[in-house]
């Protein structure tokens, strides 16, 4: 079922020479000596891949969008910004298998018709920058990068670009602007990349993942691609899995699987730890609303919740989230909801670019509100001023960071208002930082000895 | 504190590999190297980004000043003011929270005896807390100069602290000082 990481453990598997003996390059032979570019869109758009960084955009639709008429110079660009809290997928894929990334960057290029390429990495990721340099000058040095590739007369250049270290380049139309050397401010659209982009000639931005499944697609053939998964939510996807569980890390998972097994298997997360209890999961990194345990394990109606695109947001945000990243944050039932909320808006405030007044201001006032009820401060109708502020940035900002900062804060109170008010109730018992460590939050009926 | 002033201009070796970056672009787009360039420069020039270093950094590319500031002052990762040798960044958004963050930076102050944001007074060590490093996974960590440090206890932070002040190195995100701790 592995595609991505079938050969992560393979001594070596970071080389050329071991990445190529198992199969590697094998798409770059395949596109570039046996299929015209459109025919290798067409098989990522019959896979039905879907944009890994987050939005889940068909990968292929996003590449059929590039202004092929145009005379200017064509770009595809790997977004490799990962910043989104609980996400790290790519870090572990680039830094574990780099080859895989530059493999599916040649393979994708070629289908775009774009002679060079550029692969953004955050800047703290300096490290990883290393590894893909190494990696691209080992394609080069074998023939899959430069001049008249495999004797074909497609040429490619690839080169890595380092981040300042913003969150907000994450966005495409940011990443962008950073890497023509400006602030990560998001641009307003349209126009879209695929028509005014990098330098403004057309252009494709996609995640790391993305790009590196472009791979499997082309050696084994968008239809086969596709029988991975479940419904529209084909293929595998990376899951980052992180917080209060036994074994945190980096799973490749067919989509549709079970979010119980998911949790619970030794195969995957491997259970809550310490013998805890789940109490709540952000399932695609911060932004996605929160569940508590009921509503991620089983949907509102019943049903088991399964990791898929579909699945995760069935019952929209009233009981439903999204896959997202794939950034798989679990929580005990020790974990404050308040306190983990108020670092999630810490966040988003700290990484603001400051276009958009909502975004702006209203990111800080999120924070300073959350600040307060988590220390002791807080007044009832805070809440409710909380909920006031996350509608007024939804909607109202040129990039998603605004909808990002405002899901968060609307879900927890959506689903956790509860402990909202006790952190206003009950000053005195919330103003140690490990509250609930001390004494778990079991709804207001069992503290009050009902 | 007493490193030598240095003369603002790039080695010999280090314009080369500036004008090679130059290159990665097509002409006229010169200004797509601004970011690779200063980080650089911060870690040819002690660590931070003076005004003197980063006027040089726009009569490299010729572009103006401001171009130069407004990018500087966007992005996290560049120091405006002078930082210690060893700049610890401590991650601490929610996965590293949920893990137990806020007890490695409590330690850290205890330890160095500063607070977040403050320099140690032998000018060593820097302590920050900053947003999440995507490295969620192995909670909690800190990122000094390009190494990760992952699944911090108080002991690896003690061990850490030892080996970072004897061997005295200035942490650059461009280099690393890997060691196992």
């Amino acid at each position: 079922m592995a595609r991505l990481l079938e050969h992560i453990n393979v001594p070596g598997i970071n080389t050329f020479d071991v990445y190529r003996k198992h199969g590697g390059y094998k798409s770059v032979e395949k596109a570039l000596k046996t299929m015209t570019p459109d025919e290798v869109t067409e098989e990522v758009k019959k896979s039905g891949l879907r944009g890994r960084g987050g939005a889940g955009f068909p990968a292929g639709m996003k590449w059929s969008f590039l202004d092929r008429k145009s005379d200017k110079p064509r770009y595809l660009v790997c977004n490799a910004d990962e910043s989104e809290p609980g996400t790290f997928k790519d870090r572990y894929l680039m830094e574990k298998i780099p080859h895989v990334l530059i493999e599916g960057m040649i393979t994708s290029s070629y289908a775009l018709g774009a002679k060079t390429s550029y692969i953004y990495v955050r800047g703290e990721y300096m490290y990883i920058i290393r590894i893909l340099e190494k990696a691209i000058e080992e394609a080069r040095a074998n023939g899959f990068l430069g001049k008249n590739i495999l004797g074909t007369d497609y040429s490619l250049e690839l080169y890595v670009q380092p981040g300042g270290g913003a969150y907000i380049c994450g966005e495409e139309t940011a990443l962008l602007e950073s890497l023509e050397g400006k602030r990560g401010n998001p641009r307003l659209k349209p126009p879209f990349p695929a028509v005014a982009g990098l330098y403004a000639s057309p252009t494709v931005v996609n995640n790391v993942e993305t790009i590196s499944a472009v791979c499997s697609i082309v050696n084994e053939s968008g239809d086969e691609y596709a029988k991975i998964g479940v419904g529209k939510s084909t293929g595998t996807k990376l899951i980052s899995a992180s917080g209060h569980i036994n074994k945190p890390g980096v799973y490749e998972i067919e989509l549709g699987l079970p979010v119980e097994e998911f949790i619970y298997s030794d195969q995957y997360c491997g259970g809550i730890w310490k013998g805890r209890k789940l109490k709540a999961v952000v399932a695609g990194g911060s932004s996605v609303p929160i569940l508590p345990a009921e509503l991620i394990l089983k949907t509102a109606k019943g049903e088991p919740r399964l990791m898929s695109y579909e699945s995760l947001s069935d019952g929209g945000f009233a009981t439903g989230t999204m896959l997202g990243s794939g950034g798989f944050i679990v929580m005990d039932e020790t974990a404050c909801i308040v306190r983990n909320l108020w670092t999630f808006t810490r966040f988003y405030h700290h990484e603001s670019c400051g276009q958009c007044s909502p975004c702006r201001e209203g990111t800080g006032w999120m924070e300073k509100v959350l600040h307060r009820i988590e220390h002791g401060h807080g007044h009832m109708e805070d809440i409710d001023l909380l909920v006031d502020v996350a509608k007024k940035i939804e909607g109202n900002t040129i990039c998603p960071l605004g909808d990002a900062a405002a899901w968060p804060v609307a879900s927890a109170i959506r689903h956790f208002r509860e402990e909202f008010e006790y952190h206003v109730k009950y000053p005195e018992k919330v103003k140690n930082p490990k509250h609930f460590e001390l004494e778990p939050f079991r709804s207001e009926k069992v503290l009050a000895g009902v | 504190m007493s490193e030598q002033i240095k003369p603002i201009q790039f080695s010999a070796e280090t314009m080369d590999l500036v004008q090679r970056i130059i290159k990665r672009y097509p002409e006229g787009r010169q200004k797509s190297a601004l970011l690779p360039i200063l980080h650089i420069a911060q870690a040819e020039f002690d660590g931070w980004l003076s005004t003197p270093v980063m006027d040089y950094v726009a009569s490299i590319l010729s572009i103006k000043p401001i171009e130069v500031y407004e990018v500087a002052s966007f992005y996290t990762m560049f120091n405006l003011e002078p930082v210690g040798k060893c700049l610890i960044e401590v991650c601490q958004t929610g996965p590293c929270w949920l893990r137990g963050a806020d007890d490695i930076v409590e330690h850290f102050e205890k330890k160095l005896n500063i607070k977040v944001g403050e320099t140690t007074a032998d000018g060593m060590f820097t302590l920050k807390t900053v947003e999440c490093l995507g490295s969620c996974g192995t909670a909690p960590m800190l990122q000094c100069g390009s190494d990760y440090y992952e699944n911090l206890t108080t002991e690896k932070v003690d061990t850490l602290i030892e080996k970072l002040r004897s061997s005295n190195q200035r942490s650059t995100y461009m280099k690393s000082n890997m060691q196992e701790i």
